[in-house]
């Protein structure tokens, strides 16, 4: 592995984005938009703003980095491209480094639209600082980098790998939180969710919301999401070959 | 090595057999690649040269025998910016510029902005640098993926039909330019489907459903089957192949 190529990696897929200007304009303004929705229907309530609204800041990079991943790599595997670096002094961490800081970048320009839309102007209120809140959407980004990477082994086409987000995203959403109170679950679901990474997010991001202090609860939490994401890059770059059948 | 002897051949496949779904597709394979030469791999399409070319890339699973590059196993990591693979369909990015695409891959292999324009100007594509690749002609993109693979200046270049579709001057001058490649010690290996290209190999390799048939050059495999253009003693020797069955 070469930081030098992971860095010229991950500087071409931001290339490939940025040349699609219109993905760009949505990445970065749908979060802030949904956040003003949110926040318009719970106008009567900004306490429930303030718990949803913080969730969502981690739901959205999470869920918009698997979906651009596995399709980015689903393209990768069948354009021939990855077969051509794999001929080149690439090495497989140095693409999936490359992917990581790159939709890990990407995660947190739209988490920062987005956090500042939602506490500047929609008036979003935690006890914690907004920075822990980016960093929390940051690994969690890249923990769903990592499973759309997982998922672009499996997919024949742009259209499969885009079918696995009901598969893998969204029962993490309901499950970690966001719809309903964890505590408030059948005892058998909050076991599921407690097996699910972004439920840890979600935590650590509630303590951000209680305390003004770092806790190490938070850290805890953080450290499980970032472990979850190592486990799952790792899982995903074990699915690149350098040959096959 | 004495200043005359012989230079080792670049390339050397012993006894290779790949299976592919199932299928064998190469049947106990050998061949040499001379060092400084065009070697051409002509054969019908589905006979196994992009098989054999992905072979000695390394991004083939191979069943047994062995392939050798510049007397390393093929595949190996020292070979990988030693030798450079343009596949058969244009391995690009379509959603970045020719310049991008070139610039990306010069930098993979440790090259500079001087040696992607050098390429693009290279392959006649010095007019359309800034174009998006997704916006480029079937010619136009095959040109691109030459040029990237061209900037890292390497001692084997394998190109898997790359002149397919081009327009005939370009055709002519991309030949000319594989020979100059060869003079001054390069070695490639070019596959072709039409034997209207095999005259311009200083060596040939013929390849049906699996197995060489030939392995000569132009003029000796003339006078091998004692006829006058090369496509008539393709003919011959499957007819002499078929008939010893
Ligand atoms: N991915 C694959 N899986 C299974 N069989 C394949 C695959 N690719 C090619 N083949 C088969 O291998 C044989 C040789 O293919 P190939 O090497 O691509 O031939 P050529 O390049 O000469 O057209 C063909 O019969 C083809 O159907
Ligand atoms: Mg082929």
């Amino acid at each position: 592995m070469s930081p030098r190529i992971t860095l010229i990696t991950a500087g071409r897929i931001l290339r490939q984005l940025l040349n699609d200007r219109r993905t760009v304009a949505l990445i970065l303004a749908v979060p802030a938009l949904i956040m003003a929705l949110i926040s318009a229907i719970m106008e009567d309530s900004p306490e429930m703003f303030d718990r949803v609204g913080l969730i969502l800041l981690g739901v959205f990079p999470f869920t918009i980095m698997f979906l651009l991943t596995s399709i980015t790599m689903q393209r990768e595997r069948t354009a021939g491209t990855l077969e051509r670096l794999m001929t080149t002094p690439t090495a497989k961490m140095d693409l999936v480094g490359g992917y990581a800081i790159a939709f890990g970048t990407c995660a947190a320009a739209q988490t920062g639209v987005a956090a500042a839309v939602a506490y500047l102007w929609l008036g979003l209120d935690t006890a914690g600082s907004a920075w822990a809140v980016l960093l929390i959407a940051i690994a969690t980004s890249v923990f769903g980098m990592a499973l759309g990477l997982l998922v672009s082994a499996f997919a024949a086409t742009e259209f499969q790998a885009v079918q696995f987000m009901p598969v893998l995203i969204i029962p993490q959403i309901f499950l970690c939180g966001l719809i309903w109170p964890r505590e408030e679950m059948a005892g058998w679901l909050q076991g599921v969710s407690d097996a699910l990474p972004l439920t840890y997010a979600v935590k650590a991001l509630q303590q951000v919301q209680a305390s003004s202090d770092l806790t190490a609860e938070m850290w805890g939490d953080l450290g499980i999401v970032a472990g979850a994401a190592v486990v799952a890059t790792v899982l995903g770059a074990a699915t690149l070959r350098r040959r096959t059948g | 090595m004495p200043p005359d002897a012989p230079a080792p051949p670049a390339v050397t496949v012993e006894r290779l057999v790949v299976e592919r779904g199932g299928r064998t597709v190469l049947r106990d394979v050998s061949a040499a690649v001379p060092t400084g030469s065009v070697t051409g791999l002509l054969g019908p399409s589905g006979s196994g040269k992009t098989t054999l070319i992905r072979s000695i890339v390394g991004t083939q699973k191979v069943k047994s025998g062995t392939v050798t590059v510049l007397g390393e196993p093929a595949g190996s990591k020292r070979l990988r910016s030693r030798v450079a693979y343009v596949t058969q369909d244009a391995s690009i990015y379509p959603d970045l510029s020719v310049k991008s695409n070139v610039a990306y891959f010069a930098s993979l292999y440790g090259r500079d902005r001087r040696d992607a324009a050098a390429a693009i100007e290279a392959v006649g594509m010095h007019d359309h640098a800034e174009r998006l690749a997704a916006n480029l002609s079937g010619g136009q993109k095959t040109r691109t993926s030459l040029a990237c693979a061209l900037v890292c200046d390497p001692e084997v270049l394998v190109l898997d039909e790359p002149t397919v579709g081009l327009d005939p001057v370009i055709r002519e001058e991309l030949w000319a330019q594989f020979h100059g490649l060869a003079s001054t010690g390069r070695t490639l290996l070019v596959s072709s489907h039409v034997m209207d290209e095999a005259d311009r190999c200083d060596r040939l390799l013929l390849v049906r459903e699996g197995r060489f048939i030939a392995d000569d050059t132009p003029a000796g495999l003339r006078s091998a089957t004692g006829t006058e253009d090369l496509e008539s003693a393709f003919l011959h020797l499957i007819r002499a192949q078929d008939g010893s069955r």
